[in-house]
């Protein structure tokens, strides 16, 4: 294994989930019987078709809801003691999810100012986080204003700003087109790697899972629980090269496998 | 994008605007001259239907007392848009904070809404002195728009939104001020439009009703006395005037409208083809 490698299994875990089942009042149970640890400084991606529970099971490490059963332990939990749910996350959905009426900045600078962060701090770290995503000229631009793209890279910004432990991706280029998802995904990796904080990544794409992450977690259909676990061993930084590659086709082609499987044993 | 020279369409484009413009004064100019040639010909006289020039003579001549109840009209007006405005929205985020108070009180507000101004003012009149009465129309008829539209406004957030604010342990108060008021201004904007006119509407007929009680001066009030005087050039210049004055305070209020949403509401962009 190269040093650049993803990190070892014995890596500390950050959040820990045990045998987490939700069921939505509707009677749909979206997970059962969920384990997974999640590891200090890894990438790691949930793979799953749609609608297998994957992005609950995202949204309850956020503290979005509670699990119908099993719990979250978070480990080392809240160091920074800022967040008063006691949770220390980023997090990125789907859509940008911005506020039309403000602008980058001010929709940067949000988490900030709802935690209560000295404003000269705070104005500070807006820039750097607008630094890291190359959005500083577009800083008083409104929402409307600017790309897909663009407005995913502030809703990322967003997320950064409070240089949070652990970061949660739910899909978040997924409606991108091909180009931008791909220039995205390499950024992502750069910050990833910058910034050293852990990442969850939840897509459907086996490509995309494969390329960013350290480690796949496949899912099976609803109700979701883990099917198979991954581990990609290519060095990073992983750039085009690695993108045609043949070792890439190869755990793509495994990732895939997985996933056929998963959706089979289900049915 | 944003080329300096006249895109393709553009002298089209400006032909359609000054279209816009030229054809309703168009229609003006020939309804008048059609009124005016109606009453030459007929040889009808001015106490059944007056014409446009006498009309316009009266609103020159009669300028002092038509304006100063103008004036009376559009503070009564202005002051049942005011506190509709307050009502609306204060009611709105009562409604929005707790489901118990939107379930006792919204039915109330939909029957204050739905019963005819017309009807309930003589009653008004009767509990309240004249200018208490007239103002309580105005603003009858101007809160429920308001409150409607706001309501509509601060279930629609974006849910996401909701969410993320959650994360960050964002406070009841805190939610309201920074994202649900923000996301519902749209609506009360559209809901004041409306809010504006029917508050004229308000005013005017509890001054017509108030009028029949002997006494009041405003606008309406004069187009009731002109009437029972058989004045009835003043009646239509009274009557040209409350419209202008209704035209007016929608054109403000859709500029207010456009100023605050200009920067990032969809409602307030020029589309470009």
């Amino acid at each position: 294994m190269l040093a650049t490698n993803a990190p070892p299994a014995a890596a500390t875990p950050v959040v820990t989930l045990h045998g987490i089942a939700k069921r939505f009042a509707n009677g749909t149970l979206a997970l059962d019987q969920f384990d997974l640890t999640i590891r200090n400084g890894e990438f790691l991606s949930l793979l799953g078709p749609s609608g297998c529970g994957k992005s609950t099971g995202l949204r309850l490490i956020a503290g979005l809801g509670e699990p119908t059963e099993g719990a979250i332990s978070w480990s080392g939990a809240n160091p920074r003691g800022r967040r008063r749910n006691g949770l220390d996350v980023g997090f990125v959905f789907q859509e940008p999810t911005l506020m039309p009426w403000a602008t980058v900045r001010r929709n940067v600078m949000l988490p900030l100012e709802l935690e209560g962060v000295d404003s000269g701090v705070a104005k500070e770290r807006v820039a750097q986080a607008l630094e890291r995503v190359g959005l500083t000229p577009f800083r008083d631009a409104y929402p409307r204003e600017l790309s897909g793209g663009m407005k995913m890279r502030v809703s990322i910004a967003r997320a950064l700003v409070t240089d949070p432990q652990l970061l949660l991706m739910d899909e978040p280029f997924a409606a991108l087109d091909e180009i931008t998802r791909f220039k995205l995904n390499n950024d992502l990796l750069e910050l990833w790697r910058a910034i050293g904080h852990t990442v969850i990544f939840v897509t459907h794409s086996v490509f995309e899972s494969v390329y960013l992450s350290s480690r796949i977690v496949v899912m099976t259909p609803r109700p979701g629980r883990v099917f198979a676990e991954l581990a990609i061993d290519a060095p990073y930084p992983r750039d085009e090269r690695f993108r045609t590659s043949a070792e890439y086709a190869g755990y793509c082609r495994i990732a895939s496998q997985a996933l056929t499987s998963a959706m089979a044993n289900a049915s | 994008m944003n080329s300096t020279a006249p895109a393709p369409g553009a002298a089209h484009r400006l032909t359609i605007e000054w279209q816009r413009i030229a054809l309703p004064a168009a229609t003006l100019a020939l309804g008048i001259l059609a009124w005016d040639l109606v009453v030459r010909i007929k040889d009808i006289p001015p106490f059944i239907l007056p014409a446009p020039g006498l009309v316009a003579k009266t609103l020159a001549s009669d300028w002092t007392l038509l304006w100063n109840s103008l004036v009376v009209t559009l503070v009564t007006t202005f002051q049942g848009l005011a506190l509709a405005l307050a009502g609306g929205i204060g009611l709105a985020i009562l409604f929005n904070q707790s489901r118990l108070i939107e379930h006792s009180l919204y039915p109330y507000a939909v029957i204050l809404q739905v019963t005819p101004v017309v009807a309930v003012a003589p009653l008004l009149l009767i509990y309240l002195p004249q200018q208490g009465a007239v103002l309580a129309c105005a603003w009858i008829v101007a809160f429920f728009p308001i409150l409607a539209n706001t309501t509509l406004g601060l279930n629609s957030v974006d849910r996401n939104l909701v969410d993320l604010f959650e994360i960050y342990g964002a406070s009841r108060i805190k939610v309201l001020l920074r994202l649900k008021l923000p996301a519902a201004l749209p609506y009360m904007l559209g809901g004041l439009r409306i809010a504006g006119g029917l508050s004229l509407i308000g005013a005017v007929v509890a001054e017509i009703a108030a009028g029949s009680a002997g006494a009041g001066s405003g606008l309406a009030y004069r187009i009731a006395e002109s009437g029972y005087r058989l004045n009835i050039p003043r009646m239509f210049a009274a009557l040209i005037l409350l419209s202008m004055a209704g035209i007016a305070i929608f054109l403000a209020l859709s500029v207010l409208s456009h100023l605050m949403l200009r920067r990032w509401h969809e409602s307030a962009m020029a589309s470009e083809r």
